[in-house]
């Protein structure tokens, strides 16, 4: 045990002491008689030859001539057996390993803890100093539990706010409960529809149930539920203990319950249940404190996770329709799209795309690619506003002009005073060709690749909506043969600074260059070398969002429609 | 990738066959049903994934590295992979759900796991591939997929209850940004477990930035996995895999000075290897990457505290040159400038003289490497 390492300083002083007692053989005579350290002196046979008067209150059946074994405990007596050499009955062979003042002996007598410390007399006689240790070790023993405590503490707080998980923060509550307050643990969540989330642990396994109960049925647990008012821990009857509450492998039946509140901001976090077995001891009143520091602790977190979780769900919710949407094929066309926002901790910013499937297969798709000026949370919403007025616009494409104004307009009425850029592409199979019109409304035109690694600018042009009251544009149709791609690519990307010389822009001739190598490729491979490459370009240094879209015109044997969620149908 | 053939049923090596030329003609059907039907007939589809998507993505690799094929092909070969790959997770639907009761303790097995590549890492095929055989043997697989930034990992780690987190990683370069990946997640007390090229002969450098456990396959990875041979995980929130040697501050101050370095080495070449004079734009500019791409091996090595990185780099770049027909003179005389310019730096200079001296010989390249 490492109480004896941790003590083992000490011994130094116990044998300074022992040696001051043996230098002053002078004092003996009156002055050791009011001692108040018991002593008391013996003979080799293990008669008692004198004592003073702390001794006689020490063991109140001693008298000269008594027997040591018979009136102090059996460890004393046994030392001075082992020091004072042959013993009076030789019941026990003594090996002299002990010699006087090498160590501290120790022991128990009358519920106090004391130190001995044997001084030979020199004509056989041994005296016998005994110092009451109780206190000291009792100071100790307090310390060192107060110090197991505080680093339990420390350690409980930093596993119990690793994680944002309420799941994962619930186990390792439990678990550490399990390992340090009780033989089991239980948390228990606060209700959702009736029905309470319960995480067991018995020593270092876990489990969670639902459990469907009436709090009321379990002696405290409804007010415990409550958290405010805060009610103490409270000690309950084993016996009332329902069936559920005993975990597995816990192995019969408690001998002590506590249940202690878990209190979270505001809002209860829950309940810690503590079960110890029959033969260990209950729980004391500091250790009960200890719970209820720990539950503080277990609960803060807990109401942490919660929290996180429930904002988590929320952000979710909200920015579902602002994520960037996952592209495939769509009417016997390829669409690939890639984004990537100018904070690494955001996915939302102020580039957007969208591709609106056409009716059947003889209708365009639309699919647009735009900028919002300004970029994170602000911009994000404006792109929502943007893609839902697109849509909504959607039975107009045949005339992006129309959309266009109509988009300007919705903008200029609204109460932001942002503006965007954006590309509007209408597209649509004919044959093994697909058929484009674009339309660029103040954005960067559209690339194509043709077959040949030929990369050719769209001539469209157009002002940006949501600044002036009249929209211009002029709008551009292509057609891609099998294995051609169009690409339509935010500023983000041509304007990223970095590359080996570290502050170039990486510009539209770079764009050109690494689009030109993507002659043929699927749109998802065109997309991925694209980013890959202004991803390498910018490195670590920051950028602006960067979007890109491709349009690609499948080679005639295709599977379509794989997403990595379907099969797919070949066509020839 | 394992490349050991150990099923016969269907036999792999005639799937690989087919697979390899349906991707050489761009014909994503045909690799498809290369695939399919070797599953059709029998073949299970974790040889699937490992012996034949797996083991022809490395042929790609190498025949990139060899000069046989281009990067486009090579682009367009890995994206149909990943859509073959997604067909076949299609026939084998989720068995996570059978995965057993929901009590578990240390010592069990975890049954939730995160796979991703981090930030900065494009080559998402082979974590794909190490969550479709995760998947296929009953864990419950969150795939994130390439380039994850570390915020994004931790995020979901989060909101998802995951058990033990896999990162993959191919480039030595990364190494840094996988360490730092590692410690966010070990700081979540979550186990992580890593793999991929990035982590050094043996995992040497897995060990390196104190990751829980690497594998140096997917099935390896598997088997680690069901073992449970990862720690509880307990929280970490001091960095785990302290790294004293970065106290010299060489990583640091050779990291910054990159634009500077690469820009000494371009002034310079034209003197040490005159024919570099006469290069266009294009070509100035290409081989600015290339010299920035030694800086950062450079880094890396440094950061790894191991020549070997950076010699394996080396004479890895100069058998790519020479599949392509370029001399190493260059890529000397980039070494030698590079050295000049590290005076005050012991570590760089000993990594670079060791580059230098491994250039002697140059054998043939074999694995995969770090560009494509």
């Amino acid at each position: 045990m490492a109480g004896h390492c941790a003590r083992a300083p000490h011994m130094t002083v116990f044998e300074d002491e022992s040696g001051r007692s043996r230098a002053a053989p002078a004092a003996r005579g009156t002055s050791w008689l009011r001692s108040p350290h018991p002593a008391v002196v013996a003979d080799r046979e293990g008669g008692v030859v004198e004592f003073n008067a702390a001794a006689a209150d020490l063991f109140p059946r001693m008298g000269v001539g008594t027997w040591l074994d018979e009136v102090v405990p059996g460890w004393l007596a046994d030392a001075h057996r082992r020091l004072s050499g042959p013993a009076r009955t030789p019941r026990v062979p003594a090996p002299a390993t002990a010699p006087a003042g090498s160590a501290p002996l120790r022991g128990r007598h009358d519920g106090r803890l004391l130190r001995a410390h044997p001084t030979e007399s020199g004509h056989g006689d041994v005296a016998w100093w005994l110092v009451d240790d109780s206190d000291l070790t009792a100071a100790r023993d307090a310390l060192r539990t107060e110090q197991e405590r505080t680093a339990l503490l420390a350690e409980a707080s930093t596993q119990l706010l690793a994680s944002l998980n309420p799941d994962r923060c619930l186990e390792t509550a439990a678990l550490l409960a399990a390992a340090h307050l009780g033989d089991a643990a239980l948390v228990i969540s606060p209700p959702v529809r009736n029905r309470y989330a319960v995480v067991t642990a018995v020593g270092e396994s876990f489990g969670r149930s639902q459990v469907a109960m009436d709090p009321a049925s379990v002696p405290g647990l409804a007010e415990a539920l409550q958290g405010f008012p805060p009610v103490p821990a409270r000690w309950i009857d084993p016996a009332e203990l329902p069936p559920w509450a005993v975990p597995e492998g816990f192995g019969g039946t408690p001998g002590s319950v506590v249940i202690t509140p878990l209190p979270g901001h505001g809002v209860p976090a829950g309940v810690l249940v503590l079960l110890r077995r029959g033969g260990r001891r209950a729980f004391d009143a500091s250790e009960e404190l200890f719970a209820r520091l720990f539950a503080a602790r277990a609960g803060a977190a807990l109401s942490a996770a919660r929290l996180y979780a429930e904002q988590a769900r929320i952000t979710r919710a909200l920015i579902a329709e602002l994520l960037p949407p996952q592209l495939h094929h769509v009417r016997g066309v390829d669409f690939a799209g890639g984004y990537r926002t100018s904070q690494d901790t955001e996915r939302i910013g102020g580039d957007f795309y969208d591709v609106h499937a056409g009716a059947d297969d003889d209708r365009e798709t639309l699919a647009v690619l735009g900028d919002v000026c300004g970029k994170g949370l602000d911009a994000a919403v404006l792109t929502g506003r943007i893609r839902s007025t697109v849509q909504a616009l959607m039975p107009l494409a045949g005339d992006h002009r129309t959309v266009l104004e109509l988009l300007n307009g919705a903008l200029l009425t609204s109460r932001h005073t942002r503006f965007a850029t954006l590309v509007l592409a209408s597209v649509r199979r004919s044959g093994g060709h697909v058929r484009l019109r674009l339309t660029s409304a103040g954005h960067p035109p559209p690339l194509i690749l043709r077959g040949t690694g030929h990369v050719e600018e769209v001539d469209t042009g157009g002002t940006l909506v949501g600044a002036l009251p009249e929209v211009t544009s002029r709008s551009a149709t292509v057609s891609l043969s099998p294995g051609e791609t169009c690409l339509l690519y935010t500023d983000g990307i041509t304007e990223a600074r970095g590359g080996p010389l570290g502050s170039s822009m990486f510009g539209e001739d770079r764009l050109r260059s690494a689009l030109a190598e993507c002659a043929g490729l699927p749109a998802e491979a065109v997309v991925e070398r694209l980013q890959m490459v202004a991803g390498d370009w910018v490195g670590r240094g920051p950028h602006d969002d960067m979007a890109v879209v491709a349009i690609t015109a499948p080679h005639t044997t295709h599977l379509s429609a794989v997403n990595g969620h379907t099969r797919g149908r070949y066509t020839a | 990738m394992s490349t050991h053939t150990t099923t016969s049923a269907p036999d792999l090596a005639t799937t690989r066959g087919r697979l390899w030329e349906a991707l050489a003609a761009r014909d994503e059907a045909a690799a498809t049903a290369a695939v399919l039907d070797a599953h059709d007939a029998g073949a299970p589809a974790e040889d699937l994934l490992l012996d034949v998507i797996g083991a022809v993505q490395a042929r790609v690799g190498a025949e990139w590295a060899a000069g046989r094929i281009g990067v486009a092909q090579e682009h367009a070969a890995t994206a149909i992979q990943d859509r073959v790959v997604g067909a076949l997770a299609h026939r084998s639907p989720d068995r996570g759900t059978a995965a057993g009761p929901d009590v578990r303790g240390a010592g069990q097995p975890p049954r939730r796991v995160t796979v991703a590549c981090v930030d900065g890492e494009w080559h998402a095929l082979p974590a794909r591939l190490l969550a479709e055989v995760l998947r296929g043997r009953g864990f419950l697989v969150d795939y994130l997929g390439a380039h994850v930034p570390t915020p994004h990992l931790i995020a979901h780690l989060h909101q998802s209850g995951t058990d033990v987190v896999a990162l993959s990683s191919s480039l030595p370069v990364r190494l840094p940004v996988a360490h730092a990946a590692v410690s966010a997640v070990q700081a979540l007390g979550l186990p992580v477990l890593v793999g991929g090229a990035a982590f050094g002969p043996g995992g040497r450098y897995a060990r390196l930035i104190g990751a829980d456990g690497w594998a140096p396959d997917a099935r390896a990875a598997a088997a680690l996995l069901a073992d449970g041979p990862c720690p509880p995980g307990d929280a970490r929130p001091e960095a785990a895999g302290d790294l004293p040697h970065l106290s010299d501050q060489e990583y640091t101050l050779v990291t910054r000075a990159r634009p500077r370095l690469v820009r000494h080495v371009l002034e310079g070449l034209p003197g040490a290897v005159p024919a570099t004079a006469a290069y266009d734009d294009r070509q100035r500019e290409r081989t600015a990457e290339d010299i920035a791409h030694i800086v950062d091996f450079l880094a890396a090595s440094l950061y790894a505290d191991d020549a070997g990185l950076f010699t394996d780099f080396v004479t890895w770049t100069a058998g790519v040159l020479r599949a392509r027909g370029v001399g190493q003179d260059a890529l000397v005389a980039a070494l030698d400038l590079l050295a000049d310019a590290q005076h005050d730096f012991p570590r760089a200079r000993s990594h670079l003289a060791a580059g230098r001296r491994a250039l002697v010989r140059v054998p043939a390249p074999s694995t995969p490497g770090p560009r494509s």
